[in-house]
């Protein structure tokens, strides 16, 4: 019994929210500009959802996010395999990655814009940039944390680095680089959506700042929940990935504890 | 492989081997001193002794997975260490079977087993065919398909041999192999392991802690003590191959036996 009640009980608490939201604005008679209710923004999803381009904004956001994401999970597995393996190298571009991972990499964004155009590349690139990360040092860690006795047995075996590699590092880094890309997925989503608040004229984040600019509030709040499932989608299709990837993994079993 | 040097030397020769660790505090540990051993080409050796007192270690520096502090490790006549690198070629013909299983937990039972052969490039139907013949081998039949994880300790221990097997090595190497079966199927497994030794003249050094196991397959028991690791006495146990339950029930095996247990309850 216990197992399923959050089938229940989380429509009732998002249910609850909305409710808590209708009342504010009736109670204290908010300003539809500064805080819509729930009913026109419904009224604004369906409206938007109805209307061709807005499926088109929709592609736009999600062909750089996912781009974005795949450029950065190839290029964050790679780099990460080579620094996982060869110590000397990690030991020496380690203090370039720390710095490189703590810098406000949204800052960049204006620069993307210079270097690659008002249009999606440079979108595709603030995603692939902010999502590489997460992937890069998961498969290090991966890539370290191989166990002592699975390397003597590929030793025994006179087994080459890339024979190892292909073996035994990079499948028990899975369970670790899955962890990175779910951090990944979101941050695509968010470089995508910032690349496009600050220039451009296509994408989900265009037209949310495009509906403010028009003082449609409801159409900003619409566009942002449009943008908020889109997100949850993707983030479930890559939690998803772990069930087929690493079907051997005690987290498939004892489902959802990482 | 059959040089004029490979025919006439030892199998295994350790000479004046010692192995210190650096532990995490700083110190040192002895772990093995003074050993001096060889081994025929084809002979069982068996290494017997209480825990800690350096089996594991004697066994790795065979399989080229450390290098001993001092001394020299000598494969079929040609030094296992040169200058500093291992000499890949002396552990071509080489099975390990692990103290613990080792098996790695997204392969099926079957892909483990097969993976030295895939290592040397085996076509994979003819891997896997030589996977399940030794599952049947092993008693693990009917478990190809599965997880490691869906398999008891000693069905897990038993992949790990079949995987240490695969290759058709002429050099085995184990440790406590039968260690977390039950009696009987350890009695079943030692009389397979003699049979398939006598069938592949292999040469064989396991590691047990069971001194009917050790009387039973050993041409030579190597006993070791503790702190720090020494050869204390090798015994010879000369009796005729193959043997079975009756050889284990003459007085001679009993005599060697009781000999051994008394010397090993002396070190502790
Ligand atoms: N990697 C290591 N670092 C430090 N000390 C070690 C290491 N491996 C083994 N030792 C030490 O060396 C000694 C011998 O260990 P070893 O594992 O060879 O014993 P063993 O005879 O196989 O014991 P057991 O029968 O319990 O398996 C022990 O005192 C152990 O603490
Ligand atoms: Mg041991």
């Amino acid at each position: 019994m216990k197992r399923h009640v959050h089938l229940v009980a989380t429509p009732l608490i998002l249910a609850a929210l909305v409710l808590l939201w209708w009342g504010y604005v009736r109670a204290f008679e908010v300003s539809p500009l500064i805080l819509p209710s729930p009913a026109s923004v419904g009224a604004s999803i369906v409206d938007l959802l109805q209307s061709p381009r807005t499926w088109n904004h929709i592609w736009y956001t999600l062909y750089e996010t996912i781009a974005g994401f795949l450029i950065a999970v190839v290029v964050g597995i790679g780099l990460g395999a080579l620094l996982g393996k060869t110590p000397w190298l990690e030991r020496t571009l380690n203090p370039l990655i720390v710095g490189l991972q703590v810098m406000p990499k949204i800052a960049l964004v204006p620069l993307f814009v210079v270097w690659f155009g008002f249009g999606p590349t440079s979108k595709v690139v603030m995603a692939a940039v902010l999502a590489f990360f997460p992937v890069m040092t998961n498969t290090i860690i991966g890539i370290k944390s191989v166990e002592r006795g699975h390397r003597d047995v590929m030793t025994s075996l006179n087994a080459s680095r890339w024979q190892s590699l292909r073996e035994v590092e990079l499948p028990a880094s899975l369970p670790f680089i899955l962890t990175g890309m779910e951090v990944g997925i979101v941050l695509a989503i968010i470089g995508a959506i910032v690349g496009e608040y600050l220039g451009g004229s296509n994408g989900l984040g265009y037209m949310a700042v495009a509906a403010l600019n028009a003082f449609d509030v409801p159409g900003m709040f619409a566009v942002i929940i449009i943008l908020t499932v889109i997100g949850f989608l993707l983030y479930a299709l890559v939690v998803m990935l772990r069930r087929f990837v690493t079907p051997w993994h005690e987290s498939v079993l004892i489902t959802r504890e990482t | 492989m059959v040089s004029e040097a490979s025919a006439s030397s030892p199998e295994i020769r350790l000479s004046g081997l010692e192995q210190r660790y650096r532990t995490e505090a700083g110190g040192e540990v002895l772990a093995l001193t003074g050993i001096d051993l060889s081994i025929r080409r084809g002979e069982f050796v068996v290494l017997i002794g209480p825990s800690g007192c350096g089996k594991t270690t004697m066994l790795r520096i065979m399989a080229g997975l450390i290098r001993p502090t001092s001394g020299t490790v000598e494969i079929a006549g040609r030094p296992l260490w040169k200058g500093g690198a291992r000499d890949d070629s002396a552990v071509q013909e080489l099975g390990v079977a692990f103290q613990e299983a080792n098996l790695f937990p997204w392969m099926r039972i079957e892909e483990n087993i097969a993976l030295p052969l895939k290592l040397r490039g085996v076509p994979k139907a003819k891997r896997l065919e030589r996977a399940r013949a030794l599952t049947e081998l092993v008693g693990i039949k009917g478990f190809e398909r599965r997880w490691p994880r869906e398999l008891s300790g000693g069905m897990r221990q038993r992949a790990a041999i079949a995987r240490a097997l695969s290759l058709d090595p002429h050099i085995l190497l184990m440790d406590e192999p039968f260690g977390a079966l039950d009696a009987m199927t350890r009695d079943r497994m030692n009389v397979e392991l003699q049979r398939i030794w006598m069938m592949q003249g292999c040469t064989v050094v396991l590691v047990t802690h069971s001194i009917s196991e050790a009387v039973f397959l050993a041409d030579r028991i190597v006993l070791l003590s503790p702190r720090p690791g020494r050869m204390d006495t090798i015994i010879d146990v000369p009796f005729p191959r193959p043997r079975d339950g009756d050889s284990a029930t003459r007085p001679e095996f009993q005599a060697i036996v009781r000999d051994l247990r008394k010397r090993l309850d002396a070190m502790s």
